[in-house]
């Protein structure tokens, strides 16, 4: 297919720099064909379902919200996935390919998710997708990438409960967040009283059951459990209860716009984070949504998560500079942008283990992938495709930032179906 | 549920659960004005009109910061400056969209009513070009933040008595407009009987693009004074929008009185059960009053009486 040619004479916008950059263009990818094409594998091996794989590219899909409401959350992702395709592609591609991307918008809208996964797998053939971010999404995503046998890698972290073929979880699923951070709480703070509060729909609803499970189990007590819809923005009655009911811990999976509205009005009604009386736990403030509440408002919060900006290793340092260099210093990155992130790294270890595309033969090579450059530090796939990682404690900062407190030792294992929890 | 609670502790509670209950209905003052008054005068149901209160938000967000760049020592006064800003450019906005669309499709409701919400898409759209996806951070000058200790227990909001203020200012402010100047006196002689105001020479196309402005004008108010307690984001408009029509619905289309008694009626109903039940539970409960108070008096509250 002649990629070089339509690149050549496509750009040849302004005359004579532009015929000049097309010839150098041409001449580069020219050397660099003869100089991989002893190394890469036949298009005919490494693709016998017909993909969108070249002699020298390979096509993806980028699969999330950029406009409505949810565009606050996901666009971090897509820099996130970018940052990695070009650093992928800076090394020397996929089996001697570059990879190519075709990005489509969900817009917020769960059958829009649907359709567009229709429209990647059907005509441009993507030999993966990186995308979705609500569990709506993923679940509108579901019946299509099983149906054509494509491969989703979903970012967020979930309620779990699930276990696809098609889908690759790089985020954790429920328990990694939660049991670790319940027992941090016991051990450390000495917490006996809880406070459940989270925004009205699976997640939170899912997440507090574990979490009072593995309280009842411990022998401890919840005071409270509470949810507000989706955009609730008017806290005045539940800070009231918190206050008369006075539990060691408060914890909290309020998202969206109401996360700003809980922490302004928390600090309003003078309750200062610091004291830790009560001491807030959260799993769904990432440094992405700090910078709408503000610094000052959170101080103090301590959230449950794998990944912060702040964690100190090697790999972390190299990508928080690779991300500000692309998108500017006054970006924060979240927990679910690096687990964007993880996504075309892991496809391309596991494509590279399996030596073809083809979705098949990838998904039986999963299981035990390892990837030691993850900034989060390391990581590995279980064979129920969710991610064996580290859980970590991290307190919020006037600066946006969350210092690491605790880290769990050993790698948390994946359980999408805890037995005893449901 | 008060087992093991002293009296004073109880008290406090009570004291703080009241006021709690009056932040609210100042929110839901602030809320539904602006859109009761366009609705009562002129029939159009404005979808956009969480957008604007956005537009009053972010109005805020940028005073802010060019006081926090330019003007530091007069921070701790920027949030007054920034709500006449956010009044003056809402309403102009209001006025240039009244003139581009709304005058174009009177007496068509079901029309304004997709032309509106195409209007708040847009508007969305434009924010997230703008400002960026993200939820933005606005910036409160020390003196708004915290509390008022009022005994060991009782802590009150310092920016929620703020928001109370505003409320209760728009509201007079409103109050003289529509019932002590001329300007109102003619609004009301439109909204009774147009083809008779016409008539007598006032010019309703005029009055109709100044209560359109002036609406718009209140919701950029509304949207500078949630700065404070909510989030300004390109969507954040959305989450008050349906708060906002069941106030205006509920207390009767065309009476400001009905809108300021259903907010009433709604926020204490409303913080009393969130504070028995859990949230969701308040909400739908609160609903299902709302509903069957709608089945016996469609009209809502307080309906004017007028001759059709």
């Amino acid at each position: 297919m002649g990629t070089t040619d339509t690149t050549a004479t496509g750009r040849s916008d302004g005359k004579g720099s532009g015929f000049r950059k097309s010839l150098m263009t041409l001449a580069a990818s020219v050397m660099l064909a003869t100089s991989v094409q002893a190394a890469t594998p036949s298009t005919a091996a490494v693709n016998t379902t017909g993909l969108a794989v070249t002699d020298d590219t390979v096509t993806v899909g980028i699969l999330h919200s950029i406009t409505g409401t949810m565009a606050i959350s996901e666009i971090g992702s897509v820099q996130a996935e970018k940052l990695a395709i070009d650093q992928i592609n800076a090394s020397g591609g996929i089996l001697g390919r570059q990879i190519e991307f075709v990005q489509e918008d969900g817009a917020s809208d769960w059958p829009t998710f649907a359709e567009k996964t229709r429209k990647l797998l059907r005509q441009d053939n993507v030999a993966a997708i990186f995308g979705a971010w609500t569990s709506a999404s993923r679940k509108a995503i579901l019946p299509v990438i099983q149906q054509f046998n494509g491969m989703l890698y979903y970012p967020t972290f979930y309620e779990g409960l699930e276990q696809s073929p098609n889908v690759v979880y790089t985020g954790q699923e429920a328990t990694q967040q939660i049991l670790a951070s319940i027992d941090w709480a016991v051990e450390t703070k000495g917490a006996k009283t809880f406070y459940l509060l989270g925004s009205d729909y699976i997640w939170p609803r899912t997440s507090n059951k574990i979490a009072r499970k593995h309280i009842d189990k411990l022998g401890l007590k919840v005071v409270g459990e509470e949810y507000y819809p989706l955009g609730h923005t008017q806290f005045n009655s539940v800070i009231n209860k918190i206050k008369l009911k006075k539990p060691d811990v408060i914890f909290a999976s309020v998202v969206g716009g109401s996360n700003v509205a809980f922490y302004k009005q928390m600090k309003a009604a003078g309750v200062d984070f610091t004291d830790e009386k009560p001491l807030l736990l959260t799993i769904s403030v990432t440094e992405d949504e700090i910078r709408g509440i503000g610094g000052e408002n959170v101080e103090g919060i301590y959230a449950s998560m794998k990944y912060f900006q702040s964690l100190d290793n090697a790999n972390n340092k190299e990508f928080v500079a690779a991300f500000k260099e692309a998108y500017g210093d006054d970006m924060v990155i979240g927990d679910v942008t690096q687990a964007a992130y993880l996504g075309p790294w892991l496809w391309k270890a596991a494509v590279e283990k399996a030596g073809s595309f083809d979705i098949d033969k990838i998904r039986e090579e999963f299981a035990g992938i390892e990837f030691d450059k993850a900034p989060e530090g390391y990581v590995r796939i279980h064979e129920n495709h969710h991610l064996w990682s580290k859980t970590r404690i991290g307190q919020a900062q006037l600066d946006g930032q969350y210092k690491v407190v605790y880290e769990t030792e050993e790698l948390m294992e994946p359980d999408p179906f805890p037995e005893g929890y449901q | 549920m008060f087992d093991g609670y002293t009296s004073t502790e109880l008290m406090s509670i009570f004291a703080m659960q009241g006021f709690a209950g009056l932040s609210l209905f100042s929110v839901f003052v602030l809320m539904a004005l602006g859109l009761a008054i366009i609705f009562g005068q002129m029939g159009v149901i404005n979808m956009a009109h969480g957008e604007f209160m956005i537009l009053g938000a972010y109005t805020t967000y940028l005073t802010s910061g060019f006081f926090q760049s330019y003007l530091p020592g007069l921070f701790g006064g920027y949030f007054f400056i920034a709500m006449v800003l956010a009044f003056l450019i809402c309403a102009a906005l209001g006025a240039l969209v009244e003139w581009l669309m709304i005058r174009h499709l009177y007496h068509r409701p079901l029309d304004t009513l997709l032309a509106t919400w195409g209007l708040s898409l847009i508007m969305q759209q434009a924010y997230r070009s703008i400002f960026g996806a993200r939820e933005v951070g606005v910036d409160l000058p020390e003196w708004m933040m915290g509390a008022i200790q009022v005994t060991d227990m009782v802590d009150l909001p310092i920016n929620g008595l703020f928001v109370m203020i505003i409320a209760l200012s728009v509201a007079v402010g409103v109050y003289l407009l529509m019932y002590r100047s001329g300007y109102g006196k003619k609004v009301r002689a439109v909204v009774q009987n147009r083809p008779m105001a016409e008539g007598v020479g006032i010019n309703s196309a005029g009055i109709d693009r100044a209560t359109f402005a002036l609406g718009c004008g209140i919701a950029g108010i509304a949207g500078a004074a949630f700065t404070m307690i909510g989030s300004t984001g390109p969507s954040s408009g959305q989450a008050y929008i349906v708060d906002t029509f069941l106030v205006v619905v509920f207390g009767g289309a065309q009476s400001l009185i009905g809108t300021i008694v259903s907010a009433f009626g709604i926020s204490q109903a409303q913080s009393t059960m969130e504070f028995f039940l859990s949230g969701s539970m308040a909400k739908v409960l609160t609903l299902l009053v709302v509903i069957g108070i709608l089945m016996i008096r469609p009209e809502g509250l307080m309906a004017l009486k007028v001759r059709r």
